[in-house]
């Protein structure tokens, strides 16, 4: 018998006896359902993550912070660990405003970023300039508390509307460099009826400085940016340029050709070098590093006392939990596919204890066992085919609808986040997969059949 | 004399071992010649099935040898064993072993898709075969739903679709009423004369055995007369 003909007849032979076929492929379908719909999830959350990735930063950026630790104990180990009481340190401070000390951070200065440029495999560093804005308002209205977050080169923001603020003034729109990206959410609050119309409006900034006078600087909106998980807290992101005047100003008390007419800012001891300090900084290295050469770069900066993290790793941990889940919720669905496989075996050794005489005259017509084999492993493949393709089809469907049901729903804060997504290979694995679990369920019964004596089947009653 | 097509020297058939060994034949020797119609007839348990099985190649002799057409069947194999069956055989049975959801063309052209033929002449070949005995239209019926004389026309068919020099047939009749087990006679005698196809049949009915060339029977296991043996 040729291949085409095997087929052909394995699938003519799988609807022979309907209602026993359509149990066992029932059995099989939960299983394919529950696996690709598991599987569904684990591709939407994880393709969510990774989307969120660009958002938070580029790939070929680290965020460095100094470890809070001497240099000499950092270097004994990659990644310096922070455990155990700090030393003290004079250039410690706090990453916010003054207070009483939350999370400390050793400050770095702008020797340490000429060293961080020093170090092999860097490209560039750059001051991470924080500012801490005390309110947003637009016109005369209500004014509200915002935080500010920073865009490196190669970071994307996912918007809403309008596009991302210019890096150099000569891009902008108007000359005046002060452009900023409105989050979703201060929208309306703000006044303007929709996205559109919050484009090209201009809003107030206020910053405060370390003389504890109060600044307003003016901005233009020309984006609006959708929330992410990435973003939890809204940010408006200030263009380059907006950024720095917003920093220098914030930090303006304490200079001395700083316009600010607050207390005497040459009081505070050091100010002048007090500017120049920032909580972290963050440096490009080669976009097509491998794991390990950016292994190697952290390894550098810890030995000369940074920790640098790229934002593969501030969002690992989140990853490998989506994992799991979805790893565990697999294993179901494979335990599922084991009970239905047992359903396969069933079913076959019915089937072939049917057909003895079928198999018995077939081999007495020159049938190889070799090809009775194959035509019961082959109908075992087809029904464990027709199960999981229509557990996938169906899983697919559903996962859709789920899908976009929850994402106007619950998911609503989180825009971009399709819980539940397909792609094409894990789904023709999982189809695959199915049917060798079935192609395996099929041999024993298929090695009886194809063991079965011509004679003894011919004189079975 | 030519080489008979088949020829068993000293066949013996044992089942079971120790207390329980039975043999079902005690030494056979016969030798079939191209286009002969024999009836192998004898008493219910005397071995007549277990001789046509080993004549088909089905089944091996515990000891003894079967030869087809000279050759010594012991060596023969696997895939040669399988051609061999296919291309020389044809087999009615009594049960008419059809698939009974599939349809009657479909049940005519197996041999032909176990040989690989392809779908095309095969499609030809069962029509022509199923024309010959006048069930050309009831190729698209489903094997379950005809008579059983058209039942055993079907199996006629699917014997001879393969051009096979020798049919094997046990009890063809067996499941027939008088007229229609005759009808069918007819048809198998019509394969021996027309075509030369050297006809088996296994037979309790002496009327069936009559109609042949020669008849053979068997008794516990023993051949005990042999009509071509009486004539010489
Ligand atoms: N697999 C087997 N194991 C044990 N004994 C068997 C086996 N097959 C056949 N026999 C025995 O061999 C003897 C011959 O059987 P066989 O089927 O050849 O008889 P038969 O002449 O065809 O009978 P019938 O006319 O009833 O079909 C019987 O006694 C039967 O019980
Ligand atoms: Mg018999």
């Amino acid at each position: 018998m040729k291949a085409p003909d095997l087929i052909s007849s394995a699938v003519a032979n799988t609807f022979r006896a309907k209602t026993r076929t359509l149990l066992t492929i029932l059995a099989i379908f939960v299983g394919a359902f529950t696996l690709t719909l598991t599987n569904g999830l684990g591709t939407g959350i994880n393709a969510y993550i990774d989307d969120t990735v660009t958002s938070i930063g580029a790939e070929d950026v680290m965020t460095v912070t100094k470890t809070a630790e001497t240099p000499d104990d950092a270097a004994t180990g990659p990644g310096g660990g922070t455990e155990g009481p700090a030393e003290y340190n004079p250039d410690t401070i706090t990453s916010t405003q003054p207070g009483p000390p939350g999370a400390t951070l050793i400050a770095l200065t702008p020797t340490d970023i000429d060293t961080l440029k020093t170090i092999d495999g860097v490209i560039d560093a750059q001051a991470t300039k924080t500012v801490t804005p005390d309110y947003i308002q637009a016109g005369d209205g209500t004014k509200y508390t915002v935080s500010a977050g920073g865009l490196v080169t190669g970071q994307t923001i996912q918007l809403a509307a309008g596009r991302e603020p210019a890096d150099t003034p000569a891009d902008t729109a108007d000359g005046s460099a002060n452009e900023i990206v409105l989050p979703v959410s201060y929208v309306e609050p703000l006044g303007f009826s929709d996205n559109e119309a919050a484009l090209g409006q201009s809003v107030s900034v206020a910053v405060t400085d370390a003389g504890r006078t109060q600044h307003v600087v003016p901005a233009t909106i020309v984006g609006v940016a959708e929330e992410s998980i990435a973003g939890a807290a809204p940010a408006i992101i200030p263009s380059t340029s907006l950024t720095d005047l917003l920093y220098d100003t914030q930090n303006g008390g304490l200079t001395s050709s700083s316009t600010g007419t607050g207390a005497a800012p040459d009081a505070t001891t050091g100010a002048s070098t007090d500017v120049e300090r920032y909580s972290q900084a963050s440096i490009w290295f080669d976009p097509n590093a491998t794991d390990e050469e950016t292994t190697a770069l952290k390894d550098d900066l810890s030995a000369a006392g940074y920790t640098g993290s790229t934002v593969a790793d501030q969002l690992g941990t989140f990853t490998t939990i989506i994992n799991a889940i979805v790893l565990i919720l697999n294993a179901f669905a494979v335990i599922a596919l084991l009970a239905a496989s047992f359903g396969i075996v069933n079913t076959l050794l019915m089937s072939v204890q049917e057909r003895t005489r079928e198999i018995g005259l077939m081999k007495a017509m020159g049938m190889g066992s070799g090809k009775v084999f194959t035509l019961f492993s082959l109908e075992a493949a087809f029904i464990g085919f027709l199960g999981s393709a229509i557990g996938a089809g169906i899983a697919i469907i559903t996962g859709t609808l789920i899908s976009s049901a929850l994402t106007t729903t619950f998911l609503a804060d989180l825009p971009g986040l399709n819980l539940i997504a397909f792609d094409p290979a894990s789904i023709a694995i999982i189809i695959l997969a199915v049917m060798a679990i079935a192609f395996l369920a099929g041999t024993l019964p298929a090695a009886r059949a194809a063991k079965a004596d011509p004679v003894e089947s011919l004189r079975y009653e | 004399m030519s080489t008979p097509i088949l020829s068993i020297r000293d066949v013996r058939r044992s089942y079971g071992r120790g207390q329980n060994r039975f043999e079902a034949l005690k030494g056979l020797d016969l030798d079939i010649r191209q286009g002969e119609s024999i009836a192998i007839v004898g008493k219910s348990g005397s071995g007549k099935s277990t001789l046509m099985h080993i004549l088909a190649l089905l089944d091996t002799p515990s000891t003894g040898v079967v030869e087809l057409q000279g050759a010594d069947t012991a060596n023969l194999r696997g895939a040669a064993l399988n051609r061999t069956r296919n291309k020389t055989f044809g087999f009615v049975f009594q049960q008419f072993f059809l698939t009974a959801n599939a349809s009657v063309l479909e049940n005519v052209v197996l041999p032909m898709k176990i040989a690989g033929i392809p779908r095309s002449e095969r499609r030809r070949r069962g029509l022509a075969a199923l024309e010959q005995l006048d069930l050309a239209d009831k190729a698209g019926n489903k094997a379950v739903d005809l008579s059983g004389g058209q039942k055993q026309r079907v199996v006629i068919a699917r014997a001879l679709v393969n051009e096979p020099s020798i049919i094997f047939a046990d009890e063809p009749t067996g499941n027939l009423d008088s007229t229609t087990g005759a009808a069918v006679e007819d048809i198998l005698f019509g394969l021996n004369r027309d075509k030369g196809i050297t006809l088996i049949v296994v037979t309790h009915d002496e009327d069936l055995a009559a109609r042949c060339d020669r008849r053979i029977l068997i008794r516990d296991g023993l051949l005990v007369e042999d009509s071509a043996k009486v004539a010489a």
